[in-house]
This record gives structure tokens, sequence and C-alpha cells, in this order.
């Protein structure tokens, strides 16, 4: 039995695998090279056999399962007593987490019951050393996350407890190539759950179809204050019906009603990463930069010349949305 | 009879409006120049056990961890309707992280003794965590439900709520005690009465005299009124200094950085039709826009 080794807690929902587990397990990959173990998986759930083979593919070199019934569906309680008795049998030296709403339910339960370090929404993970009061930890976890609304980022250790646990939000990290001839282990673990264990009762169940999916658009037209108008943000809309684009903005836009929370971008929204990012009227808060200034091309539309986001910006227009956007619109129709 | 509810608050510094000012030059945060706010889902929890309070009978005890100055937050829940104010307060608990914290509130919460729901925040704003709460359940072995949107049923032995998800949502039941994580999208807080602002805009915290507990009375009608916030030390609640503030705290932080945005050669073009073209142009010919 191996221990010392990387763990993902992996999210499925409705028998399938979440697209931030397997980021999870890609950045895992990255990590366990410099530290030389391997990459283990818990994976809770009912009637997933089939399901458990991309772990393999995207670098898990043990996928613990237990498999129940009644673990089908995220609850608190028998989640965090089954993860826990993983932990303890493994003994793993990091654990990592999707910032979703269960793994943010789960994680402190059993960041508690083992008296462990969590850090929440780490933004990048690496390995490093620690130097504290004449004492060196090598090796540790550096969990780096922004906090304050954005305005700082921090470097958290845990090195005097094990393991170190953190989380981080669905598109953070990025995924990198399967392989589907690696080896899959499946390490299949007894459910020791009693009757009590199970406090909740799951009424009903509802999955809403996202509507909006920033996280692999090529291009988006995003909005900030600088749009407080439908009629802008028809031309916005405009815009991105135009180059297939999909429609961001950030917070105070959601705020304002303007958009719905699906489109919001930044430290409280999603982070993106597209070839192409168009901010119309958004100043650059660190807010909103922090989930999109990784866009591979931007370009600012702004009447403050000193916007912050003009920095940041491979383009500055200095000018009015509601001029330039009908001028780019006409630019691209006529060089079809 | 009606329930027995902890509402547990925090005071936050206001992230949403920090300025270049309140960066020090270090790259530390001035916190004394931001202004101090209760955290703003704290509140949307306490409006829901309000409406509890409403709608079945209850008696709401409104507790937070903090500085001395942290009473201001219990005077907001005050002037909503909370029958009852502790304050934890102590140096003993300064640069707590979260598993601190949580074993601080823990021990308050059995000091107070019975309840039947705690309820909180899903997460304050100064450091998103999210934490404090599923660790409060898991140290009382107590069941939770977190990110709730609607409370939807309450009976005196069990809870039904809906709870958000990140694929829709899902309505889950539990029995009591329990412990409930709000989020914003369940109400609009409800603003102070001007009736209990003028019963306690003066109310003072301060350390319970040991011989005399009569004044606490927990079928406390709108009739009864406290004469003061309840201050509680670490000695008071028992709590082991092992666990408390930075010996309690397995995370550290090992560095902070304020963010700087990275320059970057940026072109600038005019609004001109002629810089558009171009730019448009550019990008089709890179391949960037089809």
């Amino acid at each position: 039995m191996k221990t010392n080794n990387i763990l993902v807690v992996v999210e499925q929902n409705n028998h399938k695998i979440g697209t931030v587990s397997l980021e999870l397990v890609c950045k895992a990959c990255e990590l366990a090279q410099q530290l030389k173990v391997s990459v283990d998986a818990v994976v809770l759930g009912h009637k997933m056999h089939d399901e458990l083979k991309i772990l393999a593919a995207y670098g898990c070199a043990n996928i613990y399962y237990i498999d129940h019934p009644k673990l089908a569906h995220f609850t608190s309680i028998p989640y965090a007593k089954s993860i826990i008795n993983v932990i303890t049998k493994y003994k793993p030296q990091i654990v990592l987490f999707g910032a979703t709403a269960n793994g943010r339910d789960v994680s402190p339960q059993v960041a508690s019951a083992l008296k462990c370090g969590l850090t929440a929404d780490c933004t990048d993970l690496q390995i490093g050393d620690y130097e504290f009061k004449g004492k060196t930890w090598n090796n540790t976890l550096l969990q780096i996350r922004p906090a304050f609304g954005g305005n700082i980022v921090a470097t958290i250790v845990s090195p005097e407890s094990s393991p170190s646990m953190a989380t981080v939000r669905e598109g953070v990290m990025k995924m990198t190539e399967p392989n589907y001839a690696n080896k899959v282990n499946i390490i299949e673990e007894k459910c020791t759950l009693l009757d009590n264990d199970f406090l909740t009762e799951i009424i009903e169940i509802t999955y809403e179809q996202r509507t909006v999916d920033l996280k692999n658009a090529k291009i988006i037209v995003a909005a900030g204050m600088g749009v407080t108008t439908h009629a802008t943000l028809n031309l916005i809309k405009e815009l991105a019906k135009i180059l297939g684009a999909e429609v961001g903005c950030t917070r105070p836009v959601v705020d304002a009603g303007l958009l719905t929370w699906e489109h919001q971008i930044g430290q409280t929204g999603v982070t993106v990463r597209p070839n192409l990012f168009i901010a119309c009227g958004i100043s650059g808060q660190l807010q909103h930069t922090s989930g999109m200034e990784e866009s591979r091309r931007i370009i600012a539309v702004n009447t403050d010349p000193s916007a912050p986001i003009f920095k940041l910006a491979h383009y500055g227009i200095v000018g009015d949305i509601n001029d330039v956007i009908p001028k780019m619109i006409q630019a691209y129709k006529t060089k079809l | 009879m009606g329930l027995k509810i902890i509402n547990l608050v925090k005071q936050v510094p206001d992230t949403k409006n920090i300025s270049g000012e309140a960066m020090k030059s270090d790259g530390t945060i001035n916190r004394a120049i931001l202004p101090a706010i209760t955290n703003p889902e704290d509140l949307n929890a306490l409006e829901e056990a309000l409406k509890i309070k409403e709608n079945f009978g209850a008696f709401i005890t409104s507790i937070t961890l903090g500085p001395p100055s942290a009473v201001k937050v219990l005077k907001e829940c005050l002037f909503r309707g909370a029958d009852d104010a502790i304050l934890i307060t102590d140096s003993k608990f300064a640069a707590s992280d979260t598993l601190a914290t949580s074993y601080a509130l823990k021990r308050a919460i059995d000091k107070v003794g019975g309840f039947d729901i705690i309820i909180c925040g899903r997460q304050a704003i100064d450091g998103d965590t999210a934490q404090v709460g599923p660790q409060i359940a898991e140290k009382l072995g107590i069941n939770q439900l977190t990110y709730v949107t609607e409370i939807l049923q309450i009976t005196a032995n069990d809870i039904t709520v809906r709870r958000a998800t990140d694929n829709g949502s899902e309505i889950l039941r539990s029995k009591l005690p329990v412990l409930l994580t709000v989020i914003t999208e369940a109400n609009e807080p409800r603003s102070p009465s001007a009736k209990r602002v003028m019963r306690y805009k003066n109310i003072i915290s301060k350390n319970e005299e040991p011989y005399n507990e009569s004044y606490i009375h927990p079928e406390c009608s709108d009739n009864t009124c406290i004469n003061f916030i309840k201050q509680w030390s670490a000695v008071d609640i028992k709590a082991d200094l092992a666990c408390c503030g930075l010996n309690g705290s397995p995370t550290k932080v090992k560095n902070i950085q304020s963010v700087v945005l990275t320059a970057r050669d940026t072109k600038m073009l005019t609004n001109s039709k002629e810089d558009i073209n171009a730019l448009i142009h550019e990008l089709i010919g890179e391949h960037i826009i089809g």
C-alpha cells in the first residue's frame, strides 16, 4: 500500500465525472512529478465503473472507488466520512477538491475532522520550501489564492498538519492530453457507513442546462459598467453573435440586473482563457481581470484613457462603445 | 414553544470598496481605513432566522467572534429582531484560521446550551472560504445543509430547504438539529426596525456577573429585552488555548503580494473607421476570428 501520494477527491454528478476533477488530476500530475509520487483518486458513487477509466487516462495511478446506492448522489456526512476513511487509510500528503458547491461543503468537514489545513479557491498550486523561525519544511504545498476581493494574493502553507488540502475552481487549472492506453487500477473500498450517517433525505434534484458556456468559448465579448443601457448591451450581443462569441460581463453588470450570473467573469465568476477577449466599457478592476488576464488577445474599448484595462490589453481603443462596436460590426461584415 | 436558533455573524472589511489608498506601501491592506460592515450573507442568514421566528416562533441568539468593535454587528442583529447577542472576544483568538475560528465558536455554542438550528452565511467577503459553517457542524457532530436559497418547510422535528448546486438545485430534508449556510439569492434582508434601533442603539457589551443570570429568560417575548450584550473570553468558553489563535491554526501565510497588472505593449488605436478596419483585418489574418 503506497502512502504519501496526492489524492484528488472526484466530483460526480449524475454518474458523470466533473471537468474540475480532471483538471485537478492534470495539475496533481505536475506536482506529483516534482515530489516523485503518484496521483490517486477517490470516487464515491453507484454503478460508475465505466466512467472511472477516464481518470486513469489523465494520469491517476490508483482509483479508490466506493460503490453504494446511497452514495449515488452527494450528501454531506456520508461523503465526508467516506473521504476521511480513505485519507486515514492511504495517508496522502496532499488532497485536492473541486471548489464546487459540493466540494466546498464537504472539504471543511474533512479538514475539521483531521485537524489539517485547507485553503479555499486556490488559483495556483506549487511545491516549494517554507522557512519559519529557523525551521525549514522542504517540498511542501504552496497554496496560492487571492484574498480581500482579489486585491492581494496570499501564499498559504500548512506544513505541520497532514495532509495539506486545497480546493480549486473549475476552469482554473489547464488540462493535458489524455492517454487512453494508461493502465486502469480500480481499488474497491467498502462502504462502512451506518444508517444514522444518512441524515439528509433527497426529495428532488433539478438539473439546469447551462445556457452560457464561457469556459469553452474561443471568443468572448464582455460588458463592464460602461454598458449601462439595454441598447448598448444589444450592440454587444450583436457583435458576439456575428463573431460566434459568448457574452461575458463583470460583477457590477450582474448586480445591476443587466445580465445573469452565468455571464460573470472574474474572481466570483468563472476564469476564462479565450483566443480573443473584447472588453467593452470594462475599467479593469482586479476582481474581474483575475478571471480574464490569460486571454490570448485582449482588445479594450473604454472612454477613459487611464483605465487600468489598457495596461492589460494588446489593443486599446479610447472611445465610446456605442461608436466603436458598430464600426467593428461594419468592418467584419465588409471583410467577409 | 419555538425553535432555538443560533445565528453566527462576522464583521468584515468592505472589500467591494477597496481603493488604492487602502493598500499600504508594503503591499498589505490597511484595514483601519476600510469601513467595517456586517458580512452580507450573514444578514441573509439572519433574515431566514427572522422569517422562521415570524412563521413558526423562535428565539434567536446572534453570536460573533471578533475584536470588541465587532459589537457593532451584534447591534445590527438586535436592530433587525435577534433576541439575544453574544460577543466572543479575546486576544487569544487573534490570527485564527478557519479551523481555530470554528473551534472557538463551537465552544461558545456549547456554553449557550441547546439549539435546533444554527444559521450563518455561506462565506465572508474578506476570505471567501465558506469553511467555518461546515467545520462547526463537524465539531458539533450535527448535519449540515449548505448553499441554502430557500426554506420550504419547517416542523418541530425537521426542515426542508432548496440548495443551489453547480448544475441546478436540489430539495433536501434534514432532521433537527442542523446547521444551515445561506447564500445571497435567498432573500433581501430587511432594514433595522426604528423601534428596535431606539431600544438598542446604546447597548454595550460586558462580561456577565457570574452570580446573576436571572435575566436570561428563554421564553423572551417581544416585550422583554436584553440590557447588555454578553461578552465571553477564552476562559469563559473553556477554550483549550492550544486550539486557539495561531496555535490552533494549521494554515500559515507564507507571503502576501499586492496584485499589480502585468504591463504589456499595448497598441493604442483611435476609434476611426480605418484603425478599426485594420484591427479586424489583422485578427482575421491571424485566424483569431473567422
